[in-house]
């Protein structure tokens, strides 16, 4: 049972590591975003499960914990990069490629 | 197989069935933070969630998005499911981009469109669309959503990336929100 919840515990911190990867590897914010979000959550649910394993009499605060962040993860991101999205910053493209990035209305002058 | 009435009154009220789902909700909510079944914490996790159902169900207007059916705990179930190895594959994604030295990614903006009309739904599905592989929720407007899309094949249109991103979480969503 301990060897189970080691294997979750590592995984967690595998999974934080690579999401910590991603930022310093990632070229712009969205991609840092995506990255860090995925990882960071995967990798925090894989704690708490490896956490109810060494104290199951936590199980219960744990499934809330879980809950929580899986909803409230993604919204924190997507509610950041909306706010980048709407300031106009444009995210970065395979150098030339097309850029198909659809625009809001106020930005229609790009050139 | 849900009626006209449900169907006018989407977003704007909550009927007595939602008010119930509410209570159930707050009450489960209420035992996991307990973390027993002693009566006592259950009688006073009863009125508690009584009393913020009271006070609470006239702004939780969100949860009219709810389709309340005996198909719907088996639809949510599926979800789970598929969005369980959906967050698992998205790990795995993001793990091979960062750790692959030329870093294989086409990152663009591409919308998608969304045949939910609740407003839970579509947050539901936004969510469910940040933590798959690659993709990444930057706006909602009306009934298209904003994706960041950190692998997009050139000459992406709307109907491709709807297929591609939202159509298989939309499938199940649709079984249990509206």
């Amino acid at each position: 049972m301990r060897l189970v919840a080691d294997i979750f515990l590592l995984l967690g911190a595998v999974f934080c590591c690579l999401g910590a990867l991603g930022l310093v590897r990632m070229p712009d914010v969205y991609t840092r975003i995506q990255t860090a979000t995925k990882a960071a959550t995967l990798g925090a649910l894989a704690f708490l499960i490896g956490a109810g394993i060494l104290h199951p009499d936590w199980w219960t605060k744990l499934v809330v914990i879980a809950g929580l962040i899986l909803l409230t993860n993604p919204v924190g991101s997507s509610t950041i990069s909306r706010a980048l999205y709407i300031a106009g910053v444009r995210p970065w493209h395979v150098p030339g490629s097309d850029d198909c990035t659809p625009l809001l209305d106020s930005q229609q002058d790009k050139p | 197989m849900h009626t006209s009435h449900a169907q006018h009154h989407d977003d704007e009220t909550i009927s007595l069935p939602h008010y119930f789902f509410i209570y159930a909700v707050l009450f489960l909510f209420w035992l996991l933070l307990v973390g027993n079944l002693r009566l006592q914490e259950m009688a006073a996790g009863a009125l508690v969630a009584l009393a913020v159902t009271l006070a609470a169900g006239p702004h939780l207007s969100i949860f009219s998005g709810l389709r309340l059916e005996a198909a719907a705990p088996f639809h949510l179930l599926r979800y789970f499911g598929y969005f369980w190895a959906a967050l698992i594959r998205a790990n795995l994604d993001v793990a091979r981009r960062v750790l692959s030295p030329s870093l294989p990614i086409r990152p663009a903006l591409v919308e998608v469109r969304t045949e939910l009309k609740s407003n839970l739904g579509r947050l539901m599905l936004a969510n469910s669309i940040t933590l798959t592989p690659g993709t990444l929720s930057v706006d909602l407007r009306g009934d298209h959503i904003l994706v960041h899309w950190i692998d997009c094949p050139p000459g992406t249109d709307l109907e491709a990336a709807t297929r591609e991103i939202a159509a298989g979480f939309e499938q199940h969503l649709r079984g249990f929100l509206k």
